[in-house]
């Protein structure tokens, strides 16, 4: 008994000291509330699509109690390359998420260099005011399209009242609409790194450039874009993964020919309740998107150290 | 380079107006007299009026600040943990699986994110409400917390830290008397941005949210899809309103430290 007194405390010290719990409170809370989960996702998108499909009784169906007579398939995943709709929404998505990752990118760098070359004392305010909107409700700024976009809304009001044009333009609830409403909603993810990264730059590098005789165009080219590459990559990533998922967006200003993989989901979840085939979208997403989110670790890991 | 090019200016211009116009044109027509959002009727408060009687919203507000607070705090507990982790604590077994759940979630479609959540509430037999919605953003708050630490440990002078510990100090007392004050504006502005990227959320809420708890964000997006109305730019404006407010003090706040430490 007094050997046990003793030796319980220095057990417990040398396992639970400052250093292991601190390291392991957050650390347990990940593995539980998002790593778990994707292992949950992944058994899911296995189960039988036939067992899940009641809204309100998956869960029992693959409880514990039936889980042996259950087999592991495919089925859901099958089903996803059987029927082209997911195809062709995953295909959509990569294209709109690249299509508009490049516009916010060019976007983006033209407003990033012009804060980063604007005068010290400019600098800080005009970075916040970019930074504002960030904090601003996702969902507001994009409702806040729906009243310009409209075919009955201000901008073919402004435009028609000056003269531009004579028919409404339709720009609400096609494609134009939900790579506008990417582009502005992002462009902050993308300025952001744009701007720590031209900020540092070395000036003078663009001044040799400049006495050497190159061209101010071709030492954009040349010096400043391969320099900033970091800043590019960074800011490509904040927007390419999540806009790839994205729901919000394609539902309020996308039509109804506007496939994203985010919307299929939601509606495979939500109207649908085929869980099975929700979790195997969500897994397929994801392994399209694991390099570039390692790459994205990766550049800001380097980044902050 | 001192002065403002031509070009600089006009794409501050054209940005800064890509960035407000919509946001301002909002706010314009939360006042307006008419239900149409093209025809301007005349100044009038009463969508304000009309919110302040409106039950759900209420309910959803007040759910969605107590998620919102409490999510917050602890995202910030644990973030400001991660953050030292990830930046004082050298190697440790399982860093590089640590550092990718961390970036992992910053840039995780939302949609992955809630259905799993969900899947796992599920699984573990959790009844959503108010406590599951909250488990959400904790997660994916702690992460935005933990970078914010990270990137200011980066800069952070480790001479203070070992002058202590050279006298004597406890590891712990260390941290709470001199690293955590030196920290402090970086604690806060992690709180911030959970608290904001809490309200604002829908895609995560929708999924983990049971009945009962609904929160603004997803009765604003019920009544978006049913069409553009003044009272949705009523509450609108006014958590625009209280985000640049609470922002702009954050950041006077900030400022006036780093005047006084200048001084000092």
């Amino acid at each position: 008994m007094s050997i046990k007194e003793i030796q319980i405390p220095v057990f417990l010290k040398r396992t639970f000291n400052g250093r292991n719990v601190a390291i392991s409170i957050p650390y347990l809370w990940l593995l539980l509330l998002f790593l778990f989960p994707f292992v949950i996702v992944l058994k899911i998108s296995l189960a039988q699509p036939v067992i899940a499909m009641p809204p309100y009784t998956p869960l029992f169906s693959w409880g514990d109690s039936l889980w042996p007579k259950i087999q592991a398939g495919l089925d859901s995943y099958l089903f996803l390359f059987s029927d082209s709709l997911y195809i062709k929404a995953y295909l959509s998505s990569i294209k709109i998420a690249t299509i508009s990752t490049v516009l916010t990118l060019i976007i983006g760098y033209a407003i990033a260099y012009s804060i980063a070359r604007a005068p010290t004392r400019w600098r800080g305010i005009l970075l916040m005011l970019v930074i504002l909107p960030f904090w601003t409700s996702f969902l507001i700024r994009v409702y806040a399209w729906i009243g310009i976009l409209k075919t009955e809304g201000l901008l073919n009001l402004a435009l028609m009242t000056l003269g531009v044009i004579e028919k409404p333009l339709i720009i609400m609830n096609t494609d134009l609409a939900v790579y506008i409403g990417i582009v502005y909603s992002y462009l902050p993810f993308m300025i952001l790194p744009l701007y720590a990264n031209l900020e540092k730059m070395d000036m003078n590098l663009l001044e040799a450039a400049a006495d050497l005789g190159c061209r101010p165009f071709k030492t954009f080219w040349t010096v400043t874009i391969p320099l900033s590459l970091p800043g590019i990559l960074a800011g490509c990533f904040l927007v390419f993964i999540p806009v790839i998922g994205e729901f919000v967006i394609p539902d309020l200003l996308g039509g109804t020919k506007t496939l994203m993989i985010g919307k299929v989901l939601w509606g495979e979840f939500f109207y649908n309740r085929d869980w099975p085939v929700a979790s195997a979208v969500a897994i397929i997403m994801l392994l399209l998107l694991i390099v570039p989110i390692i790459l994205y670790q990766k550049s800001q890991e380097k980044a902050i150290s | 380079m001192t002065r403002f090019s031509k070009f600089n200016v006009s794409a501050i211009i054209i940005g800064f107006t890509f960035l407000y116009l919509p946001i301002i044109l909002l706010i314009l027509f939360s006042f307006n007299e008419s239900r149409l959002v093209t025809v301007w009727a005349g100044f009038s408060t009463k969508w304000y009026v009309e919110l302040m009687q409106n039950q759900g919203i209420k309910d959803a507000a007040w759910v969605t600040f107590k998620v919102a607070f409490i999510s917050s705090s602890v995202a910030t507990f644990l973030g400001t943990i991660a953050g030292l982790v990830m930046t004082r604590f050298g190697k440790f077994r399982g860093r590089t699986l640590f550092s990718g759940m961390i970036y992992a979630p910053m840039v995780m479609p939302e949609v992955i994110l809630g259905l799993s959540t969900l899947l796992t509430f599920i699984t573990l037999a959790i009844d959503r409400g108010v406590l599951t919605v909250t488990l959400a953003h904790i997660t994916f708050s702690m992460c935005y917390v933990s970078v914010i630490i990270q990137s200011r440990m980066s800069s952070y002078d480790d001479s203070i830290n070992e002058a202590a510990l050279d006298l004597g100090c406890t590891p712990f007392r260390t941290f709470l008397l001199i690293t955590f004050p030196i920290i402090l504006p970086a604690v806060v502005s992690g709180w911030l941005l959970s608290f904001t990227m809490s309200l604002d959320d829908l895609v995560i809420a929708s999924f983990t949210s049971g009945p009962g708890s609904t929160t603004l964000p997803m009765k604003i997006y019920s009544m978006v899809r049913l069409g553009v109305t003044p009272e949705i730019n009523a509450v609108s404006t006014i958590l625009v309103g209280l985000v640049t407010a609470g922002v702009i003090t954050a950041s006077l706040i900030g400022k006036r430290q780093k005047q006084q430490l200048a001084q000092s």
